[in-house]
């Protein structure tokens, strides 16, 4: 019995999970106890491989028992098995979390029987991804993430989730069919798809051809990942979501993008011509997105473009390609799943307590929620990278790089990055201030003070053509039920400008306190992303033997094709 | 270095790129991307299953010549079709299938509460283009409420006015 037996575990139980908790539908309480305790185990198990990662070299299992180059190989490597183990407690969290706030915020049945079985499929399709030791079998788990995610995005069918839904969903599927173009040029190219055996053979294509193959992969993961030109996608897909799905999407999604990314660049062209394109894309990454996150106006879409720019600080690590380079990406990726994860449940809370979460019509949450205000306070210093926690490590790490490459462009970058930096500071400050120091009556009359307010809610009814019938009621031809409506409307009108914070504590309609069934996965999942800082030292250790690895190469092809291959 | 029938490294000299299946793939892809750009989200879907069906036929390309039926013991190894494209491409077609149902369901939804399944535009970002033609940028409290509920003539006008000023 050896520790590759557990290597499938963390996609196998999670799939197994979804089709228990599907069937267990009608009973809530053992739905939980499931997934909780899948989730547990996962965690459990990515911790193992981490270590046997760690001592013994990758785990290497080749799925249903084919011979070494022919069948689907499994391959947990100390770069796996850390994003594993980190992507395992970060959807153990955020689950909690959602059970905390009641899925979506009210407790009809019909999402509550969904959310658990998609959300395990989420968590196979991340592991698989991680997992996968060949190129189709990472589209593969591409599409169980991407299809998860779907469910999880448009869950309930409001108008605005199926606004951003679309948008999400054709972008996906056409990068999806890029992935395939890519496939099916590599297999032509090469005659095989196994990521290790496509590091000995893509040596012998020519030139020309290894340029298209790598030009294609990293199109494909770069929509997936939000790098630059390519990332207009996410600011309008992920803020419409439940606070927990954001989260959850946020923290991994584009982390799987960016492992791809790695795991294609530093395995499958080691040379390459690219890394100067790649740094030019992680610096319009940065500073495009940073310069977008500071023009918003509400957190959810802030946070959405701080996510896009820090893409880019793993990218430089990626593109720098040396073994500093890779090692800081890797810890960077490790921490801002923790960290992004982290603010945007936290933005969940701040929309519980404060019925929204638009900048002009919040404030005084310092005086109001001190726990709440703490709980923003701490992830979004560490985003910015305030010393000592992780963020500024990870970017100390990367900068560092940086001025020891010492190309022109590397310093470019550095610049850049600092300004980046600086910036994300700016703009989490600018919402602290806001929506945390003001004070609720100033907040209101700012609001007061806007143009055109009348005008915009007189056109919106007129829009709509809404008219009442009893129980129903009749908007640009269809019929909908009152309740259906109203969900609807809490969703499109969260942020309704006749009802900002201040009204709503006049009138007594917000919640008093926040459920402390949400207010501890969050506070979990902070000291989880502290802890990262804690242990800093011995993890930035680890990530320096990962890149090691993944730049000498050998390790991964000798534990997949034997030491022969 | 491990080789097997599918992973023999001097593949590519015995494979001619089929040029029939290259130009079909080819027109079908294309067809695929004016389609996407359409705003009409039936019409999006049919774009996205031209473009994936067209990308499933570069695997027959990427997969060589036809052969016999690769089942051990019915004709030489080396006669055989290569079965590995045909499975992958099984494995997209299922997944395909899948994701342009969801898709039919979302444009059937966004039908239900719009009347039509035009992809629409986002009101924060139209917000915020409103922000800009306004040159209130400094600002960010003065968000114009306005945005939460226009058409897009209704910005187009905005927006020249914010130029005429």
């Amino acid at each position: 019995m050896t520790m590759t037996a557990l290597v499938p575990l963390p996609v196998v139980l999670a799939l197994f999970g979804a089709g228990t908790t599907l069937m267990l539908s009608r009973r809530p309480r053992a739905q939980r106890f499931v997934t909780i305790s899948i989730l547990t185990a996962i965690a459990a198990i990515a911790a193992i491989l981490l270590v046997e990662a760690d001592r013994n070299g990758p785990q290497v299992l080749w799925v249903g028992g084919w011979a070494s180059p022919l069948g689907i190989a499994l391959v947990a490597d100390r770069l796996a098995a850390l994003m594993l183990l980190v992507s395992a407690v970060v959807t153990l969290l955020v689950l909690l979390y959602s059970l905390g706030q009641g899925m979506t915020g009210d407790s009809r049945k019909a999402p509550m029987s969904v959310y658990h079985p998609t959300f395990l499929v989420l968590v196979a399709g991340v592991s698989n991804a991680f997992l996968a030791g060949d190129l189709f079998n990472l589209f593969v788990s591409f599409e169980m993430l991407l299809f998860a995610s779907y469910v999880l995005l448009t869950l309930g069918g409001t108008e605005a989730r199926i606004r951003a839904g679309t948008i999400y969903v054709v972008v996906n599927m056409l990068s999806s069919a890029l992935f395939l173009v890519s496939l099916a040029a590599v297999y032509a190219a090469t005659g095989s798809l196994n990521l290790a055996q496509l590091s000995q053979r893509l040596g012998e294509v020519s030139d020309g051809t290894s340029l298209m193959l790598q030009l294609l992969l990293l199109t494909t993961f770069a929509i997936k990942a939000a790098v630059f030109p390519l990332s207009f996608w996410l600011p309008d897909s992920y803020p419409t979501a439940p606070a927990p799905v954001t989260a959850v999407f946020a923290g991994l999604l584009t982390k799987v993008g960016v492992y791809a990314i790695l795991r294609v660049q530093v395995l499958l062209f080691p040379d390459s011509h690219l890394s100067d394109l790649l740094l030019w894309a992680a610096l319009l990454t940065m500073v495009i997105g940073i310069l977008g996150a500071i023009a918003q106006s509400d957190i959810k879409r802030m946070l959405s473009f701080t996510l896009v720019s820090h893409i880019g600080y793993m990218i430089f690590g990626i593109g720098l390609a040396s073994a500093a380079g890779i090692s800081g990406a890797i810890f960077y990726v490790a921490h801002h799943i923790t960290i992004q994860t982290a603010l945007f449940l936290v933005v969940g809370l701040i929309e519980r307590r404060a019925g929204s979460t638009g900048l002009i019509r919040i404030g005084g949450l310092a005086a109001l929620s001190p726990v709440l205000a703490i709980l923003f306070f701490v992830p979004a210093m560490n985003l910015a990278g305030i010393p000592p926690m992780s963020g500024f490590i990870g970017k100390v790490g990367l900068l560092q790089a940086g001025i020891d490459d010492g190309s022109w462009l590397a310093l470019v970058l550095v610049a850049g990055g600092t300004i980046t930096s600086l910036l994300t500071l700016y703009a989490v400050a600018k919402t602290w201030s806001l929506a945390f120091w003001r004070t609720p009556e100033q907040a209101h009359e700012m609001m007061l003070a806007l143009p055109g307010l009348e005008e915009g809610q007189e056109a919106s009814d007129d829009k709509h053509e809404i008219t009442r019938h009893g129980q129903h009621i009749h908007m640009a031809g269809t019929a909908f039920g009152t309740r259906e409506l109203e969900e609807a409307r809490r969703v499109i009108d969260s942020d309704a400008p006749d009802r900002d914070l201040y009204q709503r504590l006049a009138d007594n309609s917000l919640p008093k306190r926040l459920p402390l069934s949400m207010v501890l996965p969050t506070t979990a999942l902070i000291a989880f992303s502290l802890v990262l800082t804690v242990v800093a030292g011995p993890l930035f250790g680890f990530t320096d033997r990962a890149a090691d690895d993944l730049l000498e190469r050998t390790p991964y092809v000798h534990a997949v094709l034997g030491e022969d291959g | 270095m491990c080789t097997g029938p599918v992973g023999d490294p001097d593949r590519g000299d015995r494979v001619s790129a089929n040029l029939t299946l290259i130009i079909t793939a080819s027109f079908m892809i294309g067809c695929g991307v004016y389609l996407i750009l359409e705003r009409s989200l039936t019409r999006v879907l049919v774009g996205l299953i031209m473009l994936g069906n067209g990308a499933n036929l570069l695997f027959m390309v990427a997969g060589g010549p036809a052969g016999k039926p690769p089942i051990i013991g019915t004709a030489p190894t080396e006669e055989m079709a290569d079965p590995l494209p045909q499975a992958l491409v099984l494995t997209a077609i299922v997944i395909a299938l899948g994701t342009t149902a969801f898709l039919l369901a979302m444009a059937h939804r966004s039908w239900q509460l719009n009347g039509n399944d035009d992809v629409q535009d986002d009101l924060e970002d139209a917000a915020i283009r409103q922000l800009a033609a306004t040159d209130d940028v400094s600002d960010s409290h003065e968000l114009s409420q306005e945005a939460s509920a226009e058409e897009d003539a209704e910005e187009e006008v905005y927006e020249e006015e914010g130029a005429e000023q």
